[in-house]
């Protein structure tokens, strides 16, 4: 069905960067505008996935030109859920900002970047061109790349430098990949492809091209081997630049893949096998990673390139549970990632260290916000019957089915050492009494001085993701129904082509 | 640098070039050209007139800050892309007047697009340039 209102979530974003951009250097402005932009985000976001989830699939064809030879926009309900989830992060993050940002970041630009960044996200997730897929992907790291330099302290030079070779290393393997499907194809149409793939005889040759993708894809996604750029540069900008990069980028990654992965390439064995091996090798190499690490975002970074590879794993069994649960899990991630790098931002404010050593006694000084930390933290380990407990159970049953023990073993290590790690920063930073730091580091509050709304600000966002990871933990019954109606879509494509190529016939 | 030849000829090749990048910006829907090189060339006289004046006479001319050109320049973009959605026509229709202008010719609304690249390009060159010539002085 076609309609022409699914790209307003890529406008709206447009729009309010170029308000921003009206309004250079006038910090208070620039505040109001994002947070007005990203509520108005959030309003169209539910609009569209109400939409989309009460009936067919929506296309638009830019400029009116036909599929498969224009650029198609579809919305089904994978990309609508993501559009979704991106507009709550991307309130969250614009409200965070408003406080958590110095100034001179301000003025130099930030706001009108995140808006860039979320229009380049909401993009990726409707378009239906691969090569338009690109150019989002490229519109996204551009603003990424002002984002992670903003401010110019040495560390994140040296932080941003690993991040752009990398993904400038994965947006080339991308276009690579894309040069070769239209060379053995003809086509850039997703819907187009995944008929046209599927008709080739040379398998070997697809597969090649499917290498480029999962190394592109991979990259993006911070999967092993290709995972070092992650930890080492999400570290360094500011917690609510982090907690974008973390929540959304690597998984903009992980949809792709999904999308490549589901409906042009349609896992055979031997990219089944890849992806699995890929995955516990990630979530191992996460692991790890996260058990020896003191710096609190240091440790979650690692923990993001642990958590991948649950969704890889899912996608590399291919079947409708697996998918099922590998979506939930991305669901989950995303808002939950996205807070615990503004609660690392926020214990920053309140301490000004996120070394677990030299913090403590949080729990005494602030036990309500202490609970709703807990609450993001526990769910983040899958803590029953909170949301990180359910999608696990799919994959599971999934890996039983599919005999994927070596698989489960890796997810059962991943999980048990994201509960040791949890464990041993919320007794560090909550329940352990404040060391007594002197010298140079001495601790400082940046937090109390603050007036009661601007505390809000800092807070509030917090308690909105927080709010709807419960909803995700308590209310998994109606999540389950969206990830396993959109696992259903994704073993069957034939209603997404007929989408996107069947309005030719109609008119 | 103080040339009475080149300083003479940057004020008559001033107009000149901005009457030619306007032409190269309106040929440009069939014909090669358009707002990317139309722009450039504009940002050319403006930088042809700041090495023989200086970057404040050039600043002085303009009126305001050029940066100030790339929100105006995106802004007609994106309007240009939206206003047919108005008309329920999927976003980026090319929409038309129905009779050709005098010495313009026909008017769609690609051209106010490629308008709005003309403006962004003029006011990014000229940002970056003038940011570098402000420190390397």
């Amino acid at each position: 069905m076609i309609d022409n209102t699914i790209v307003f979530p890529v406008i709206v974003h447009l729009f309010t960067a170029i308000l921003l951009l009206f309004f250079w250097r006038k910090t208070l402005a620039h505040r109001i505008i994002s947070i007005t932009g990203s509520t108005i985000g959030i309003a169209i976001a539910i609009n569209l996935f109400a939409k989309v989830w009460g009936g067919d699939i929506l296309t638009m064809e830019a400029a009116g030109w036909k599929s498969p030879f224009g650029i198609t926009f579809v919305a089904d309900v994978f990309s609508s859920t993501m559009v979704l989830l991106t507009s709550f992060s991307g309130l969250a993050v614009s409200v965070f900002s408003a406080i958590g940002i110095a100034r001179g970041r301000i003025i130099y630009g930030y706001f009108p970047m995140l808006h860039f960044l979320l229009m380049g996200l909401n993009g990726a997730f409707l378009t239906g061109d691969i090569f338009n897929l690109y150019v989002y992907f490229e519109v996204i790291i551009i603003a990424s790349f002002v984002l992670i330099t903003l401010g110019g302290r040495k560390a994140q030079i040296e932080g941003s430098v690993k991040y752009m070779a990398m993904n400038i290393l994965a947006s080339t393997f991308f276009l690579t990949g894309i040069g070769i499907l239209y060379g053995i194809t003809g086509s850039l149409n997703m819907a187009d492809l995944s008929l046209k793939v599927a008709a080739l005889e040379n398998r070997t040759l697809v597969d090649l091209t499917a290498i480029f993708f999962i190394i592109g894809f991979g990259i993006k996604s911070a999967v092993f081997p290709l995972y070092f750029w992650l930890p080492s540069s999400y570290h360094t900008p500011p917690s609510a630049v982090a907690a974008v990069f973390a929540g959304l980028l690597t998984k903009v990654g992980i949809y792709a893949l999904f999308r490549m992965f589901t409906l042009i390439f349609v896992p055979d064995e031997f990219t089944r096998t890849l992806l699995i091996v890929i995955a516990v090798l990630t979530i191992l190499t996460g692991t790890f990673g996260a058990v020896i690490k003191n710096n609190i975002r240091r440790m979650f970074s690692y923990l993001i390139v642990c958590h991948i590879g649950f969704m890889v794993g899912g996608l590399g069994m291919y079947s409708e549970v697996a998918l099922t649960g590998a979506l939930f899990y991305l669901f989950h991630d995303i808002m939950v990632k996205t807070n615990i790098f503004l609660i690392a931002g926020l214990i920053r404010k309140l301490r000004g260290t996120m070394n677990m050593d030299k913090l403590g006694g949080l729990y005494a000084e602030y036990p309500l916000l202490s609970f709703v930390i807990a609450i993001v933290l526990f769910s983040l380990v899958g803590i029953p019957p909170l949301s990180g407990f359910w999608p696990k159970i799919y994959l599971f049953e999934a890996g039983l089915m599919d005999n994927q023990y070596v698989l489960i073993a890796a997810i059962i290590i991943g999980s048990f050492a994201t509960l040791y790690v949890i464990s041993m920063m919320w007794a560090k930073v909550f329940w352990k009494d404040q060391p007594t730091v002197e010298g140079e580091e001495a601790l400082t509050d940046d937090f109390r001085p603050l007036s009661k709304f601007k505390k809000s600000l800092l807070v509030g966002p917090i308690v909105f993701l927080a709010a709807i990871t419960l909803y995700i933990g308590l209310a998994a019954e109606n999540v389950t129904q969206v990830a396993k109606h959109i696992a259903g879509e994704m073993k069957d494509t034939t209603p997404y082509i007929e989408a996107v190529l069947g309005t030719n016939e109609t008119q | 640098m103080k040339s009475a030849i080149l300083k003479t000829a940057s004020s008559y090749l001033l107009p000149i070039l901005l009457l030619f990048s306007i032409f190269i910006l309106l040929r440009g829907h069939y014909h090669p050209g358009g707002g990317f090189v139309g722009g450039l060339i504009a940002a050319i006289a403006f930088v042809l007139h700041s090495f023989t004046h200086g970057s404040e006479a050039t600043l002085k001319l303009l009126h305001t800050h050029p940066s100030s050109f790339i929100p105006i320049g995106l802004g007609v973009a994106a309007l240009s892309m939206f206003v047919p959605m108005l008309g329920g026509q999927p976003v980026m229709t090319s929409l038309w007047f129905n009779e050709p202008f005098p010495v313009i010719g026909l008017i769609g609304s690609a051209l106010f697009f490629d308008l709005g690249v003309y403006l962004v390009v003029i006011g990014a060159v000229l940002t970056i340039l003038f940011t570098i010539a402000q420190y390397s002085e």
